[in-house]
């Protein structure tokens, strides 16, 4: 029975491994829930938090993170993903987390200043370094000839500010829904391919070599810039107007309450507002809501207009009511393959 | 083929051997190239991009990469979710190939489609299952929130997802070398007044140690690689729910191809030393066949080598 012998050695082996793990020593710990671009940005605010907190009250505390596409993190904390707070792209995500699961009152984004949003951003375009397809504005991208990348609004918070802002502009620019519905529908006909997530959208743009502009958020095509620099030859491309992106944080009532950490979790949230953190935010190329942050890294930013979503469609809700539902405006102009089929 | 053969056969045709000999070296050198081609551009190159892309900023690059933190800790968990998966499909699979194998009963054939199940659903759906089980809102969310006992987006989750995906491996393995053997050796100890257990343990087993090895294996490897199904259940949850390949697609996501590659690397390591151990096997195994059919055997029963 050397087989035995041999499979019980490994779990040991395994056992070993595994009893010799860094313990957590901290006294207390959170879990922040949040969406895929945050990563740098929470990485550097945790640690910061961290010393700030043991300093003013002698706890130690560890912040776990955990990252993925915004509606399915939601969706994960609502199906027992037990995080103390969650950081999400739209509010629209946590909602969804008081309406399917009470997990938090229903007026949870005025528990803090600016909707809850500590930092703010917006929709811009990348395009092909030199700009080939002299790419502007919003009225280019319906051009004949020009490919679009944008996420899928169905699954991604950062593809329905891309949605909404290309709404937005037509709104403005033709005056009646009809026309924008109209320019959306031409817009996603210039659309190969629906990623999932933001970061997929921008490794089919960046890395694939696919599309000649890529709707993105700020703070993603900053950071795309920064980090693949000169080896990815892009360039960014501000339209005349576009949305107010505001990702919204919150603490999960239920969650901190059962873990006894509402204190800290508070306090955590509420860190995210002071000039410390907002300076990490404009670092990671979040706008940051705090003044003395917002002008240290106005030069970052380009200035651009923008509406906020409760202006060109009233609430989260009535927008995804009307626009990402299942039969909703987004399902009645976007077909796949349907740009083939115009094209003969 | 058996048109070929019966060319080969018919000694009095000239034309149609001629023929055979000169078509036989253009088509044997095709398939060489394009079975090359393939063997190449489909497993080579890929495995040369991960060490290469690893290995890009130097070795101390990549050592930092698996020394990191979360790094480990994905380690360990993979080790871990491994660790208890295989022991009980193990257990599981040579208890459930020997019942398959050895008896009758109604509904057996129903089970056999059971077992493959894992197989046929698509991974995604597998975890999916357990969310809907497990999950919050699940059958038993509010059982298991009462007793505060956390199954998904946790450790157990992963566990049972792996066990899951794994399951069939070692049954399959297992079951196929049952069956060719055959029950005679079995029977043959049977009446010669053996109990259950020393049949099994001092006839059955022995038989199919190499088909059991074979399965434990294949079940390991899967079960460490194993993405899909675990992805749901994981929750994400970075140095604590993350197995190997989730950490890989996390720090490729954050720009940290070294890091993504490194570990990728390990994973690739992985594959190859399965691959090295199941050859050894299989050459283990057929050689002992072999040692069985000309040695302790009479030259009359030399005729079951089984083939490949």
């Amino acid at each position: 029975m050397r087989i035995a012998a041999a499979l019980s050695t490994l779990l040991v082996l395994c056992l070993g491994v595994l009893s010799c793990r860094k313990d957590g020593a901290a006294d207390v710990t959170l879990l922040n829930v949040s969406y895929d671009p945050t990563r740098e940005l929470y990485g550097e605010i945790n640690a910061e938090f961290s010393a700030h907190w043991e300093k003013t009250t002698g706890q130690s505390v560890r912040i776990r993170q955990s990252h993925g596409g915004a509606g399915k993190q939601a969706r994960a904390v609502i199906d027992g993903l037990e995080a103390d707070v969650v950081t999400l792209a739209i509010a629209f995500d946590i909602d969804a987390m008081h309406e399917r699961a009470g997990l938090l009152p229903k007026d949870w984004q005025t528990r803090l200043p600016h909707d809850s949003a500590p930092y703010t951003s917006t929709i811009v375009f990348l395009v092909r370094k030199g700009n080939p397809k002299g790419i502007r504005d919003w009225k280019d991208l319906v051009r004949e000839g020009v490919s679009v990348i944008t996420p899928n609004p169905k699954t991604s918070g950062g593809a329905r500010y891309n949605y909404l802002a290309a709404w937005g502009y037509a709104l403005r620019e033709f005056g009646e829904e009809g026309a924008a519905q109209n320019f959306l529908a031409r817009l996603y006909g210039n659309v190969p391919v629906l990623d999932s997530g933001a970061r997929g959208a921008t490794t089919t743009f960046a890395e694939r070599g696919i599309g000649d502009v890529l709707l993105t958020w700020e703070n993603e095509a900053l950071l795309s810039l920064k980090e693949l620099g000169d080896k990815a030859d892009l360039e960014l491309v501000v339209p005349s107007v576009s949305i107010l992106a505001e990702p919204p944080v919150a603490l999960v009532d239920t969650y901190a309450d059962k873990h006894g950490t509402r204190k800290v979790a508070q306090a955590y949230l509420e860190f995210l507002y002071t000039p410390q953190a907002q300076r990490i935010a404009g670092k990671h190329f979040y706008r940051p809501s705090g003044a003395s942050a917002a002008a240290e890294f106005a030069d970052q930013f380009a200035e651009v207009t923008r509406f906020t979503v409760r202006e060109i469609a009233g609430s989260w809700r009535e927008a995804h009511e009307k626009h990402f539902a299942d039969g909703g405006v987004f399902d009645r102009i976007y077909q796949p393959g349907a740009k083939a089929a115009r094209a003969r | 083929m058996s048109h070929s053969v019966s060319r080969l056969g018919g000694h009095g045709r000239r034309a149609g051997r001629q023929d055979t000999a000169e078509e036989a070296p253009l088509i044997r050198w095709l398939l060489i190239g394009v079975a090359l081609l393939f063997v190449c551009a489909f497993l080579l190159v890929p495995l040369v991009i991960v060490f290469s892309s690893a290995f890009a900023d130097g070795l101390d690059a990549y050592l930092d990469a698996l020394a990191d933190d979360e790094t480990l800790s994905a380690v360990r968990l993979t080790l871990l979710a491994a660790g208890i998966a295989v022991p009980l499909n193990l257990v599981f699979g040579v208890t459930s190939a020997w019942l398959l194998s050895k008896y009758e009963f109604p509904g057996k054939s129903a089970l056999v489609t059971l077992i493959d199940l894992p197989f046929s659903v698509s991974p995604v759906i597998a975890g999916l299952i357990f969310v809907l089980l497990f999950g919050a809102q699940g059958w038993f969310g509010s059982l298991l929130s009462a007793w505060d006992v956390r199954i998904i987006f946790a450790v157990p989750g992963i566990v049972l997802a792996t066990t899951f995906i794994t399951f069939p491996l070692v049954t399959r393995e297992v079951l196929a070398v049952m069956q060719a053997q055959g029950s005679d050796e079995e029977e043959a100890a049977l009446t010669l007044g053996a109990t259950g257990w020393q049949i099994l343990w001092r006839v059955t087993l022995p038989k199919v140690k190499w088909g059991v090895i074979y399965g434990v294996i294949l079940c390991n490897a899967r079960a460490m690689g194993e993405f899909g199904a675990v992805s749901v259940v994981s929750g994400h949850i970075r140095g604590e729910t993350n197995t190997l390949p989730l950490h890989v697609e996390v720090l490729y996501g954050e720009y940290a191809f070294v890091g993504a590659f490194a570990v990728s690397s390990l994973l690739a390591l992985l594959a190859i030393v399965t691959l090295v151990l199941k050859q050894w096997v299989e050459w283990r195994a057929e050689r002992r066949t072999a040692d069985l059919a000309t040695g302790a055997a009479p030259p009359t029963v030399a005729r079951t080598v089984p083939a490949g």
